[in-house]
């Protein structure tokens, strides 16, 4: 009655086998590398990045140990970290500004394990060093944005369908555009609802006084903010490939919330400034009629023209600037460092989008020969960086903007415009660093704490139960293996609080063997015959293991929905120590009990203490 | 070994005044702490900074203070943490300065005045974000008692699940009453202990629950006292040899965990310790008084009530 089909010998036999494999690149440890990305979405990740990578290091006779590629890009594993460092620098010059380079930790797994997909646990920061931020996006800014280039959206169709109008502005989100008739504020509704059709409108007011309110739906709201979102996340991501690191991770956290986390990264500083940099761009038209000397003048001494701003150019020269917003920084799809073919002056080469393009061709139709400004609004500064004059209708989406000094400040001004502009500010609410010299000790004192607790409880088991014991405490270490096993093959990201629930886990786990192993002792003691008891302690105690490892599992579901970061880590642990110690303790321990006990005629004792 | 070979059964529940009476003492005295003194709460909830600063000698505390009085940051805690030449420097959320910009200005400041210091964690949380923590561990704590409450009440019966979570509510109050009273610091990862905690001593409960019912169906004619004294002693042994192997574990972490794992053990422990205790001698009284009887939990319905009430005087 002890003894199990062949098949669930196999089924045991082939997890434990499938465990083993996947647990053993957690012992290789890891080699410095370089990994090289291309930063710019055009180029292309293939044999000829891979081909050009190994000819730069052979002709700079740099030793290296490995080199391929995956999906993140090409890795090249070095012996040490000076070779490391010497191979980056050379990388850098050789590739140029396309690539990112950055330095990274490669995992020694043999290639026959890395064919079978099998890696080591990714560690979290707390273990493995970096950086860790939260930042909260500012979506009523987003929304007073869009708002803010409704006004401008308004005041061409208005004009394009000669409506008259004589006031429009924007009050908190909602547009107000004041009208002297009914009749004409009615015809500016039905165009409108026509063209936006994603706003509410509303007509109030009598005698001469009319204001057609227009104001966004919650629909449109959600999008907006999705948009902003998204856009922000975008945005992120290009600055940080700017940074060269390895393996970032920027997220999605809620529904206005951006996660950004750089392993390996120390220098805070630096990090900070790319990801709190506030720049955003706007084109806005020079007023050409007010620019005369004397008016300038006024208005550097205050007396600026109504519905202009004043601002300074790089060489400090005033400019007065419309308020009204041509475009903005997200309209932008691209942005390159380029020549002029005629004069072989530097320039930028900027591509927009669908709307972009429109809204630029009308605009350049209706100013040839006006200046038009370039402003770059840099917290809380404005300055115009170029302020050309339209020579032709531009369309097509393609613009030269010229008024470079050098080739170097063509290409910092396009990287600044291809990063991109955020959709919405963004503020860091939470930080956390952990310098790698602490990742290191939380590594060890995990693992200490799992092997000695683990070391203690075999001794009090073997001591304790004997035979059956020992077979629990293999059973235990078959859990430890899975659950190792199955946390590299998820590649869930493991912390300290991880750590600790791989500990707690295996604390708990034997909590099944021990009611087997008393339940065992227990039917000896009503004199049951030693097999029957064996069958009976493992039936009997089978029910209350599923219904103790629900309620347990209850609670680790719980944990895992509302916590956060490192509480989420110790949640999935906990759930997956849970789902692993059913097998090990009930499945796995039966199975040695039956090779030790199944196939014996007579047993005069059993060994349980 | 056999540590607990118990002949007779014990009489767990005549002593059912005695130990309900301890447990809504050291409850009421929780309960007492938690309102007078109240939880220290770590930045995780509060918002600020915490950094961890490490020096290559011991560390000049008072120079520290200087060099944060010097910058014009107020209210810095400055103190030694696990050896001299380690330190933990605490300030509370400030207004006018953004996370980004705090982190920046005390390590740049530390490294000033000590070129050695090396800034080996910093945890910067706005005050929003502590906000929602309150809301989040709530709601955790509350999904976990309805949804073991609802799985009791499912595999056995309601009476069995109510006396289950107001025992391990227990439990879970007792433990802040000692972090309030000790004024340990209380940050997520004694939440998350907490909740676990919540989860392994409800097995406990489970684990005397299934010998009861078991014990219903056996013992046809003992009273539902006896049957669940049977049930207690029977399990002991398992329960205490259990709870010293998990104990063990934690003890490994308490000692090998640092810092970080230190209140997390120190959660677990006394999670573990008023465990064994609650989830036998708290549930299952609770359970008896609130009727628990061969015929609500096997479903035969021979007994009347007025029977019930009978069997389960003490």
């Amino acid at each position: 009655m002890n003894r199990y089909p062949i098949w669930k010998f196999v089924l045991i036999g082939t997890v434990f086998i499938i465990g083993l494999l996947y647990t053993i690149p957690n012992f290789f440890g890891e080699s410095p590398a370089v990994q090289i990305s291309p930063a710019k979405t055009s180029l292309k990740l293939d044999e000829g990045l891979l081909q050009k990578v190994e000819s730069t290091l052979k002709l700079a006779n740099i030793p290296f140990d490995g080199l391929f590629m995956d999906a993140s890009g090409v890795k090249v594993r070095f012996a040490n970290t000076d070779t490391q460092l010497l191979a980056k620098d050379k990388l850098v010059a050789n590739l140029g500004k396309d690539y990112t380079v950055a330095l990274n930790l490669v995992p020694q797994t043999p290639n026959w394990l890395q064919s079978i997909g099998a890696k080591p646990m990714y560690l979290g920061l707390d273990l493995r060093g970096g950086v860790h931020f939260l930042l909260q996006v500012d979506m009523k800014a987003a929304l007073d944005k869009a708002a803010e280039s409704t006004v401008g959206d308004f005041r061409m169709s208005l004009r394009k369908e000669k409506i008259n109008y004589y006031g429009i502005e924007r009050q908190g989100q909602v547009v107000v555009v004041k009208f002297e008739s009914e009749a004409e504020a009615t015809k500016a509704r039905n165009l409108l609802a026509k063209d936006f059709s994603d706003l509410t409108y509303k007509i109030s007011g009598s005698d001469k006084d009319f204001s057609l309110t227009a104001s966004m739906s919650v629909m449109a709201q959600k999008r907006i903010q999705e948009f902003a979102l998204k856009q922000n996340l975008q945005t992120l991501h290009n600055r940080i490939n700017e940074l060269g690191v390895a393996e970032p991770i920027v997220q999605q956290q809620g529904l206005d919330r951006i996660v950004v986390q750089l392993p390996g990264v120390q220098d805070t500083a630096k990090a900070k400034e790319i990801l709190g940099r506030t720049a955003t761009l706007e084109i806005r038209m020079v007023d050409e009629e007010k620019s005369d000397m004397a008016t300038l003048q006024k208005a550097q001494t205050g007396q600026v023209p109504f519905g202009d701003e004043l601002f300074a150019d790089r060489e400090g020269r005033p400019v007065l600037v419309k308020k009204n917003v041509v475009l903005t920084g997200d309209r932008i799809t691209d942005a390159g460092p380029g020549v002029n073919g005629q004069n072989g002056a530097s320039v930028v080469n900027v591509t927009l989008d669908g709307r972009g393009a429109g809204i630029f061709k009308n605009v350049t139709r209706e100013n040839v020969g006006k200046r038009m400004a370039i402003l770059l609004i840099e917290k809380g500064s404005t300055e115009v960086i170029t302020a050309p004059v339209i020579n032709e209708e531009i369309g097509g989406g393609r613009v030269q903007i010229s008024g470079m000094t050098n080739a170097q400040e063509a290409t910092d001004i396009s990287l600044l415009l291809r990063a991109g502009a955020l959709a919405a500010p963004m503020e860091i609410i939470e930080e956390r660093t952990v310098g790698p010299s602490m990742g290191e000790e939380n590594i060890r004192r995990g693992v200490h704490s799992t092997l000695w607790g683990f070391a203690a409880i075999a001794v009090m088991m073997i001591v304790y139960y004997l035979v059956f014991g020992g077979v629990s405490v293999m059973a235990l270490g078959v859990n430890l293996l899975l659950l190792v096993a199955i946390l590299s093959m998820l590649q869930a990201t493991l912390t300290l609080p991880g750590l600790a629930a791989i500990a707690l886990a295996l604390g708990m786990a034997i909590d099944a063997n021990v009611l087997i192993n008393e339940r065992i002792r227990e039917e000896l003691r009503n004199g049951n015959t030693p097999q029957a008891s064996i069958h009976a302690g493992y039936d009997r105690a089978f029910d209350t293991i599923l219904d103790s490892n629900v309620t347990t599992l209850i609670a680790g579901l719980a944990l895992f929905m509302f916590g956060t970061g490192p509480i989420k880590g110790f949640a999935v642990v906990h759930v997956l120590g849970i789902m692993t110690s059913m097998f090990s303790a009930v499945l796995v321990s039966r199975a040695l009990v039956n090779l030790l006990y199944g196939y014996r005629r007579k047993i005069e004792k059993l060994h349980i203490g | 070994m056999e540590l607990f070979r118990i002949k007779k059964d014990i009489p767990f529940m005549s002593y059912g005044r005695l130990t309900t009476s301890i447990s809504l003492i050291t409850f009421v005295l929780a309960i007492f702490f938690l309102l007078h003194r109240g939880l220290n709460y770590g930045v995780d909830f509060t918002g600020g900074t915490v950094m961890e600063v490490h020096y290559p000698k011991a560390a000049n505390i008072e120079q520290i203070r200087q060099v944060m009085d010097a910058v014009g940051l107020k209210d810095v805690t400055v103190q030694n943490f696990g050896s001299s030449q380690d330190v933990l420097i605490r300030l509370p959320v400030k207004k006018e300065l953004s996370i980004a910009q705090l982190s920046e200005k005390i390590s740049t400041a530390l490294k000033g005045a000590d070129a050695g210091a090396e800034v080996r964690r910093v945890e910067s949380v706005g005050s929003q974000v502590g906000e929602e923590l309150y809301e989040n561990g709530a709601l955790a704590l509350l999904l976990v008692c309805a949804g073991i409450m609802g799985y009791l009440a499912l595999r056995f019966e309601w009476r069995f699940a109510v006396a289950a979570i107001i025992a391990n509510m227990h439990d879970v109050i007792i433990i802040l009453g000692f972090f309030a009273f000790f004024q340990w610091e209380f940050n997520l990862t004694v939440l998350a202990a907490i909740l676990a905690v919540l989860g392994y001593s409800v097995n406990e409960s489970v684990v005397v629950f299934d010998r009861v019912r078991e014990n219903f169906k056996k013992m046809r004619k003992a009273t539902a006292v006896h049957v669940i004294d049977n049930a207690i002693t029977r399990t002991m042994s398992r329960t205490i040899i259990t709870h010293l192997m998990t104990q063990t574990m934690v003890c490994s972490m308490l000692f090998f965990g640092g810092e970080t794992l230190h209140n997390f053990s120190l959660a677990l422990t006394i999670g573990i310790l008023f465990g064994i205790y609650s989830s036998v001698l708290v549930a299952c009284p609770i359970a008896m008084w609130l009727g628990v009887n061969r015929a609500n939990l096997i479903g035969d319905t021979e007994k009347k009530p007025k029977e019930d009430e009978a069997a389960v005087a003490p």
